[in-house]
């Protein structure tokens, strides 16, 4: 599908923390939020190229994105202040389908993301997080009745047979639930300069081959 | 003329962009089909990117049976930008293109191994095979990139694409590991800038040929330094990865400069050649 995201300048209405993430909330302006699992470009202040960043929350006429200071650029975008105005282009890639029978959230670290907007979508399903210490998982409080567990715990080692899983978080954590659960809707990441398929820089091995993530994921179902 | 710089857009992907432009210029295309290199391959730096795509193209028997005729369909001049290995590999592309706008040779990608034969030897070989405009694509890598300029003025090329990306390198801040896979990558973006302008003004002083100069345009101020070192067309790269938009919004900024400032700048490259005259002799 060709690319029709928009681009606009938006006021920043909000920077929260939630336990060791910050939620940077925009004025949604012109945008459309899209669906759950699709992904945004954000201006980070003082860099040159944006960040891509999926959609957390979707609050009336706003638009939240959680952010793991992990680099420059999304140091820059936690270091934003209400009224600061950033470029965002989006909604872009594909998201989650959402006509699944037994839906379960499994979300990693930070891919818990796009989850909060994919459980209002889905009118709540379970959902199983996990996280490194117990400070990250303050971050489930986004998904207020989900089963947490923490390192050395693995999502993983919960019981995951008989749901649908729509999954986002570390690759390693992806992989595994590839490898085990053929039909589940995970969400990759890779770095992109464009988001819009121009760049060609977030090539994924996809069915063999490498693909753009933006153009054919960022969710893609496990084969 | 605005152009987007090869490999930094995709028509078919986003034709809203493609036709804020006066002509598309395709991703690099080589006899056989390439995946490019394997993943990581874009890293942001002060000012610019790397990137290390690798030439990812669907080969010349794709591109001629299904992207061709779907970019036909956007209506634009179509500019095909021609890579290879050898003379050879570049030569037979060239035979197998007909009613495209132009063809731009990239005679100088930093991410793949370089052919053998000089850039005038491949521009001779191309020129032998079709009528259609020849623009070389030239890196401001080389010492003396005027007298490459020359060089492949002399084989038969229309015109010069000014500049491709320089070889670079980023390292991850915590592992001190390179960030691309393959080690190195292309820079460009604006710290590229100033390469690209001494590059253009040395090359229209030494051949008069038209140029498309690129490297790290931004805005409507850039575009008008590019024709006062001698650029008569000017493509866009990076830009379009942070501003889909760039190519209306560059042109705004242009019908809002001084018209002083144009006229100008029409007449800096007749006067810089006369300069150039003067500090060289």
């Amino acid at each position: 599908m060709p690319f029709r995201g928009r681009r606009e300048r938006l006021g920043v209405v909000a920077v929260e923390p939630v336990g060791l993430y910050t939620l940077v909330r925009l004025e949604r302006g012109g945008l459309a939020p899209g669906a759950p699992g699709q992904f945004f470009m954000l201006e980070a202040p003082g860099r040159l190229l944006p960040r891509p960043l999926s959609l957390c929350l979707a609050p009336p006429r706003e638009l939240a994105f959680l952010v793991d200071p992990i680099g420059p650029g999304t140091e820059a975008l936690c270091g934003l202040e209400p009224g600061d105005r950033i470029h965002v282009l989006g909604p872009l890639g594909a998201g989650y389908r959402l006509d699944v029978e037994r839906p379960l959230l499994v979300g990693g670290g930070i891919g818990i993301a796009p989850l909060p907007y994919l459980a209002e979508a889905l009118r709540y399903p379970p959902a199983v997080l996990g996280f490194r210490t117990e400070l990250h998982a303050e971050a489930a409080a986004l998904l207020p009745r989900a089963e947490v567990v923490v390192d050395p715990v693995l999502v993983t080692d919960c019981e995951l047979a008989g749901f649908d899983l729509l999954a986002c978080g570390p690759e390693p954590m992806l992989q595994a639930l590839a490898e085990r659960f053929p039909g589940a809707q995970l969400a990759w990441e890779a770095p992109m300069a464009c988001g819009y398929g121009a760049c060609y820089g977030c090539a994924v091995e996809i069915d063999g081959e490498l693909k753009r993530l933006c153009v054919e994921g960022p969710v893609l179902v496990a084969a | 003329m605005l152009l987007n710089a090869s490999g930094c857009l995709d028509a078919v992907a986003a034709p809203e962009v493609a036709k804020q432009l006066d002509g598309f210029v395709t991703k690099t295309i080589t006899p056989l089909p390439r995946e490019g290199n394997a993943p990581t391959r874009i890293a942001e730096t002060a000012h610019g990117m790397l990137n290390s795509i690798g030439l990812a193209n669907p080969g010349r028997e794709r591109f001629l049976a299904e992207q061709l005729p779907r970019l036909r369909e956007l209506g634009l001049p179509l500019w095909v930008s021609v890579g290879g290995f050898c003379a050879h590999d570049y030569a037979e592309t060239c035979a197998a293109l007909e009613d495209v706008e132009a063809i731009e040779l990239n005679l100088s990608c930093p991410n793949v191994d370089e052919a053998a034969e000089s850039a005038a030897e491949i521009v001779s070989a191309c020129r032998s095979e079709t009528r259609l405009p020849l623009y070389a694509k030239l890196s401001a890598a080389h010492p003396d990139v005027a007298a490459v300029a020359l060089a492949v003025a002399g084989a038969g090329a229309d015109g010069l694409s000014l500049v491709n990306t320089l070889r670079g390198l980023a390292l991850d801040a915590r592992t001190m590991r390179p960030v691309l896979s393959r080690g190195t990558g292309g820079l460009s973006g604006p710290s590229l800038k100033p390469v690209a302008l001494a590059a253009v003004y040395a090359c229209y002083a030494a051949t008069q040929l038209p140029i498309v100069g690129m490297g790290g345009v931004t805005n409507g101020n850039d575009v008008v330094e590019m024709h006062a070192c001698g650029a008569r067309h000017v493509a866009l790269g990076t830009v379009l990865f942070s501003d889909p938009d760039a190519p209306s919004r560059i042109r705004a900024e242009l019908a809002e400069l001084d018209a002083d400032t144009a006229f100008a700048a029409a007449h800096v490259a007749e006067k810089s050649l006369e300069l150039r005259a003067k500090v060289v002799v």
